[in-house]
């Protein structure tokens, strides 16, 4: 996983007189956020992997708005909102990917409200997709004869109801699934959503992401694969407080595709 | 004649009483800010077919929701022998659709089948409420009041069931008898089994079905008066409120239309906002900030805690409980209410929904993950009001805890939550 890949942007490929299939936006957590940026890169092997023509905004690329949204700071959304359209149909983008289910979940619902339309899927939407066409396969063997579980974040499974893809990457592996006892609709949060990934949490008995990892160990699973970057951050800080280290690896589906692919 | 006198005038007294309390909680949720929810009407009814009438979210919990629904079809299909107490009340007639034959048979047959029913579940749901002590059914907003009221509901439904089999079993032993008016009508697979406990005189028997009469029709007369005052008024709202469900996708948040227009003028100086109907307040503030679906949320509440015990945030010790969040803006909403009657419109008795009923620690502590959203069994969605909360306290106070605010500022200044430069956006592509 070491091979450096080119990253084209949308202005490179404008002046180029060309245009991707697809945007790519990152995300504030998969551009600055160390263990995000792994998911970044592995997304972006993946869709050069397949060939799919892609681009990325870069520096031209902000926050989407939606921490500012669920704190109640309608104001900075939507002025986030309306920058990032100016500058998503000044490049005409018509279809977008992203690996935050954050992110997915602000273009594709509240964005057309604001003159925003776009075709949006996740990251896991794309791999699902890909699986199905025969364009990913899982040969690596990375995941034989371990215990895979996976945590459904808020925003891509209640929030969007989309349950069965981040599963399919899953399902293809030589690996034993299992579910968490609190999954699907059902699922427990993991403690970031709301903004509450950047404030210390009220008082209480417990942190939250503490009581998600404990279903977590209750699973017995070795893996766990969640397919959100807040996610990723809540629950390796639930595998270190337990000091699982050894025992529990945390990845992203577009890792575990990646991984399963030897790109 | 006298008794149908009497009869005649409780009923039309309790359709009054009940007409007007209702319309007082019309009156409380009109308070509420306008929002259009009567689009795609076809996706609607088929909703509300699905959730109220079909019970689908209760079932999720199989036991609750399968004794919930032998109370809720005993419940709507009992209701049609109350059809006939009405006319006999009213016009001294006795088993007016006994003409019906057979099918009479049927009917009395099935009701007293869902009467037992009933019974079950009603104590299976005192059995959880009191020998169980399930955990969703405490916490800090079930008070006095709100747990008695839950008892109140069971214990009514347990003396009108054993009423409607003790009349029956009565009526049944005098049409053995063959005793007056009593002719041969219904059938008693149930009350057939309390005969025998029953006196063998004509004349007992005959005051205990009259008694078991009254008190069969005045306790549903009594009973429809409470549910205004009750948690019980679910069953009513229950309709109303999954019709007006929110249909979009949970994770969506409404865009509020007043910040367009200024943030819209605020990108263009040429763009002149529409002039603002009575610019209110950003956000919610109190009852009246909020809309009427959220208002009518708060009197369908049944307080079941469904919710509750969902919430991450709860689960984990801390003060939110979005059944309390209903439950505050209910009583408040009452309280408005009333002020509202006592001393006209507009009245300010000094408190508000955020910080005397709801605190600001409670909102805060929210994850917006629709846990609850999803759990409730009627389509209720405490995660709107406590967003609405939040922009009040966001946009009209500045009053957030100095993370958030540094996390504003940089999406404001760096285009991101953290404190990194902008121009570090792609640097990620750089690295092995």
């Amino acid at each position: 996983m070491n091979s450096t890949i080119k990253i084209p942007t949308m202005a490179e490929m404008m002046a180029a007189g060309e245009k991707p299939e697809i945007l790519f936006w990152v995300g504030c957590a998969g551009s600055y956020d160390e263990r995000a940026q792994r998911i970044t890169k592995a997304f972006a092997k993946i869709l050069t992997h397949v060939g799919i023509k892609f681009a990325v905004l870069g520096t031209e690329e902000s926050c989407t708005g939606d921490p500012a949204k669920r704190a109640g700071n309608e104001f900075l959304f939507q002025m986030q909102a309306m920058v990032n359209i100016q500058v998503l149909d000044g490049y005409d983008v018509k279809k977008i990917v992203t690996a935050c289910p954050h992110c997915f979940n602000t273009i594709k619902n509240e964005y057309p409200g604001l003159g925003g339309n776009y075709e949006v899927i996740h990251h896991t939407q794309l791999i699902q997709e890909l699986i199905n066409d025969g364009k990913l396969k899982a040969e690596g063997g990375n995941f034989k004869g371990k215990k895979i579980t996976f945590h459904d974040p808020c925003y891509l499974g209640r929030g969007n109801g989309v349950y069965e893809a981040p599963r399919k990457a899953l399902e293809i592996l030589d690996a034993d699934l299992v579910e968490l006892k609190r999954c699907k609709s059902n699922g427990l949060c993991c403690g970031a959503g709301g903004a509450q990934m950047f404030k210390e949490p009220e008082n209480g008995k417990k942190d939250v992401n503490i009581e998600r990892m404990e279903d977590v160990l209750e699973s017995k699973a070795n893996v766990l694969a969640v397919s959100c970057p807040f996610c990723m951050t809540m629950m390796n800080d639930g595998v270190k407080h337990f000091n699982k280290e050894q025992e529990i690896e945390v990845l992203d589906i577009a890792e575990i595709t990646a991984k399963e692919n030897n790109l | 004649m006298i008794s149908q006198i009497i009869f005649s005038l409780i009923f039309i007294a309790a359709v009054v009483c009940f007409t007007l309390q209702v319309r007082k909680i019309i009156r409380n949720i009109n308070l509420g800010k306008s929002i259009n929810r009567s689009d795609n009407p076809k996706e609607r009814w088929r909703i509300m077919a699905k959730i109220a009438l079909g019970q689908s979210k209760m079932v999720v919990r199989p036991v609750a929701g399968i004794m919930h629904i032998f109370v809720y079809v005993g419940f709507v299909i009992i209701n049609l022998e109350v059809l006939e107490i009405i006319i006999d009340g009213i016009f001294g007639t006795h088993r007016i659709f006994s003409f019906l034959g057979g099918f009479y048979n049927f009917l009395i047959g099935s009701f007293e089948i869902l009467a037992l029913l009933v019974l079950i579940g009603v104590l299976v749901f005192l059995a959880r409420r009191l020998i169980i002590g399930l955990k969703r059914f405490s916490g800090v907003e079930m008070t006095a009041w709100p747990k008695s009221d839950a008892l109140y509901i069971l214990l009514i439904e347990v003396l009108l069931m054993l009423a409607f089999l003790t009349m029956n079993a009565a009526d049944h032993k005098l049409q053995i008898l063959g005793y007056s008016h009593y002719i041969k009508a219904g059938s008693f697979p149930i009350s057939g089994f309390l005969v025998g406990l029953l006196p063998n005189s004509a004349s007992s028997l005959e005051i205990i079905e009259r008694s078991c009469w009254w008190f069969h029709i005045l306790g549903i007369l009594a009973f429809l008066n409470y549910l205004p005052f009750s948690k019980h008024f679910h069953i009513i709202l229950a309709f109303p409120n999954t019709w007006y469900s929110n249909l979009n996708n949970k994770g969506k948040f409404n865009n509020m239309d007043a910040v367009t227009n200024e943030v819209k003028a605020m990108l263009d100086p040429s763009f002149a906002p529409p002039p603002a109907d009575a610019i209110g307040r950003f956000g919610a503030k109190d009852v009246q900030d909020l809309n009427w679906v959220q208002l009518m949320n708060a009197y369908t509440c049944t307080e079941c805690g469904r919710c509750t015990s969902v919430c991450p945030a709860n689960q984990t010790g801390k003060l939110l409980s979005p059944r309390k969040i209903m439950m505050d803006t209910r009583d408040r909403l009452d309280e408005v209410g009333k002020n509202t009657e006592k001393h006209g419109k507009g009245y300010d008795d000094g408190k508000t929904l955020l910080d005397d009923f709801i605190s600001r620690e409670e909102i805060w502590a929210c994850t917006t993950c629709n846990a609850c959203v999803e759990a409730c069994p009627v389509n209720i969605d405490p995660l709107s009001i406590i967003i609405d909360l939040r922009r009040y306290a966001v946009m009209e106070e500045s009053k957030v805890t100095g993370s958030l605010n540094a996390m504003f500022s940089n999406v404001e200044n760096n285009g991101a939550p953290w404190k990194y430069s902008p121009a570090d956006r792609l640097n990620w592509a750089e690295k092995e």
